[in-house]
């Protein structure tokens, strides 16, 4: 145990992370954030609790997820390149992990549903997946635009046995979803829990994901000291949301680790973004002159979020983590490189990550480099084949 | 607070004189909304909420979505509709229904002279809940703005006084668990929510959310100090315009005059 607090610890009693986080949703669902906050409490203090998620991690999940090195990429950019290979869980991302201790939480607090919304649809797919095996109804909110470039996934959450429902409002991608999802559970708070996907929303949904995403961060830094007996010089993970990259930026925020989110050019809230409040946070959002949340746009659609994390905003403002963009163009190289140099494709999410690591090489020669593969490319193959024609 | 708050002094002394209150909601920046905005004050309206349209407007059904993009769509701004609403010449007072980025993005003190010196006597922040509403809410009050706050069917007993507390000019009760929208019954939740609040507070208790047409509105005013009307009024201005609107209030209002 470290003798100073960690930098990402609680967030205060009103749910902020400095001046970013709190709670600001409608009035109906104060209670049930309440609740939701007491019960994850007091669920997270509980042996029992975090004795059978850790179990159904490892039986169901496949946890631990395994480090590989890249060699080939790493010899060819001149540095040393380890992946966190969390597209190996079970439903091919990290969402799992959130997914288990929400869905096995709402259990416990009695609920009979879940409501969630998803981007790519890897969120989606993992609800599915856990509702199916918790014996919960489970329905899904997609922007329309993302049904369509995602059918596959639409599909996977349909054999599971949830209701996707396609958001034709807004932009129709994943912030139209989140607000479907939102306004879903205002009507069905009685019976329902919101199963939010990543480390935003309202209090205490940003500490809770994390939470459940620490594992990422945990596994990773003891993998380290094993591997290579230090920690790596650089941690680096794709942010839209920000929840893998918090969960494994959790690991070595104490560290003397650069930690680096990377955000796609069109849907660079912290980066482009300036403070605001949607979706029940204050935090990083890109919006225009009179407050209008603004429409990001990325080819990837777990990415297409105008907002992220409040703890992201947290570290930003800090000086603890940086956010650099990559451009869809340098995202499609990378996607291709990681492929042919490595035998893996990557979600194009995570070729955020690699195509950040190709540019910024030159400057990190010799240094060692964890990147969060957080899901597999498969859900992305289609598109490419579009787009590479 | 009571007797300091102008918009509060006012509807006690309606409901105390056995009127029921009956507070229209209009999309600001429609095309021609300021004509729907008189059309409500000339058939009887008590206070008249504008919407300042918003990209993500969560406690909204479809009505208020599609009102809110078509005002967006048509250049609309905060600005632009506060300046509208301060030459339009009615003698209702006036409140802006908004989401707090609104507020947020310019800054409260910013936001508060905006409405002061457009003549807007108040504002209503759905997403803007009890424990956030603090610092915006001392900014209104230095202004001579009532910040209505909401209560909702979810809320324990215990939390019902603690928002009346902070209210001002009014209690918003919301009618229903979900979101703004006409339903084809009054929920049970309407009447039971504004029992609960009349039973903690002398604030006029508002419902709003769900009261659909003006038999729903009369149901509701069994216990409640007034109705909002919302999606149905707005659904009218978008296919009939601002005589929609008129005659939409005019028949609320005799409805609720005669109690039936």
């Amino acid at each position: 145990m470290s003798p100073t607090p960690s930098i990402m610890s609680q967030p205060s009693a009103t749910g902020r992370f400095g001046e970013f986080g709190g709670r600001f949703v409608p009035e109906t669902l104060v209670p049930a954030c309440q609740e939701l906050e007491a019960a994850f409490t007091e669920a997270w203090a509980d042996p029992l609790f975090r004795g059978e998620l850790d179990a159904i991690l490892k039986e169901y999940a496949g946890r631990p997820s395994i480090l590989t090195e890249c060699h080939q990429l790493g010899a060819r950019l001149g540095i040393r390149l380890i992946l966190k290979r969390e597209d190996l869980n079970h439903t091919g991302s990290h969402k799992i992990n959130n997914v288990l201790g929400q869905t096995l939480l709402a259990k416990r607090m009695g609920k009979k549903r879940i409501v969630a919304e998803t981007g790519a649809g890897q969120h989606g797919v993992a609800s599915a997946t856990a509702a199916a095996l918790m014996g919960l109804e489970c329905k899904v909110y997609m922007g329309a635009v993302d049904v369509e470039r995602q059918a596959l996934n639409v599909f996977r959450m349909k054999l599971l046995g949830a209701e996707v429902e396609a958001v034709h409002s807004g932009s129709r991608t994943l912030k139209d979803a989140v607000n479907e999802a939102m306004r879903d559970w205002v009507a069905s708070v009685e019976s329902t829990h919101y199963c939010l996907g990543s480390v935003m929303g309202p209090h205490p949904y940003p500490w809770m994901v994390r939470e459940f995403h620490r594992v990422i961060g945990d596994e990773a830094f003891a993998q380290c000291q094993d591997r290579i007996g230090d920690v790596p010089d650089v941690v680096v993970a794709c942010v839209g949301g920000g929840s893998n990259a918090i969960g494994i930026f959790s690991g070595f925020v104490d560290t003397r680790a650069r930690l680096v989110g990377v955000e796609p050019a069109g849907g660079a809230a912290v980066g482009r973004g300036q403070p605001g409040v949607v979706h029940g946070m204050r935090s990083y959002l890109m919006q225009d002159e009179y407050g209008q949340v603004l429409e990001a746009h990325s080819v990837s659609a777990g990415l297409d979020y105008p907002g992220v994390g409040p703890e992201h905003s947290y570290l930003a403002s800090i000086g603890r983590a940086e956010y650099p963009t990559v451009t869809d163009a340098e995202v499609i190289e990378a996607f291709q490189l990681m492929a042919r140099t490595e035998g893996i494709i990557p979600a194009l999410e995570c070729a955020h990550a690699v195509a950040w690591i190709t540019r910024e090489a030159p400057k990190m020669q010799g240094q060692t480099i964890l990147m969060n593969l957080s899901g597999r490319g498969d859900k992305d193959v289609g598109q490419m084949m579009e787009i590479l024609g | 607070m009571s007797g300091f708050d102008r918009l509060e002094t006012r509807l006690r002394a309606s409901r105390d004189a056995g009127r029921k209150l009956l507070v229209p909601y209009l999309t600001g920046g429609l095309p021609g909304w300021t004509d729907g905005v008189r059309a409500a004050a000339a058939n009887g309206a008590d206070v008249i909420e504008i919407g300042l349209p918003f990209s993500d407007p969560v406690m909204d059904g479809p009505v208020i979505q599609e009102a809110s993009q078509r005002a967006l769509d048509a250049g609309a701004t905060p600005m632009t509709i506060l300046e509208e609403a301060r030459a339009l010449d009615v003698d209702v007072p006036l409140v802006v229904m908004c989401y707090y980025n609104t507020i947020h993005h310019p800054g409260h003190q910013r936001f508060a002279s905006m409405l002061e010196s457009a003549g807007v006597w108040g504002a209503i922040v759905p997403d803007l809940p009890l424990e956030e509403a603090g610092p915006w809410c001392a900014e209104a009050d230095a202004h001579g703005l009532s910040t209505i706050m909401l209560a909702a069917p979810t809320a324990p007993d215990a939390r019902l006084p603690l928002i009346c507390a902070r209210a001002r000019g009014f209690v918003y009760s919301v009618g229903l668990l979900g979101v703004t929208g006409e339903r084809t019954t009054l929920a049970s939740t309407a009447t039971e929510l504004a029992r609960r609040l009349k039973a903690v507070t002398d604030v006029p208790v508002i419902v709003g959310v769900g009261v659909s047409n003006a038999e729903q509105a009369v149901e509701a005013c069994h216990v409640a100090d007034g109705v909002v009307q919302g999606a149905s009024v707005v659904r009218r201005f978008l296919a009939n315009g601002a005589d929609g609107v008129g005659d939409y209030v005019a028949e609320v209002r005799d409805a609720l005059d005669r109690g039936i």
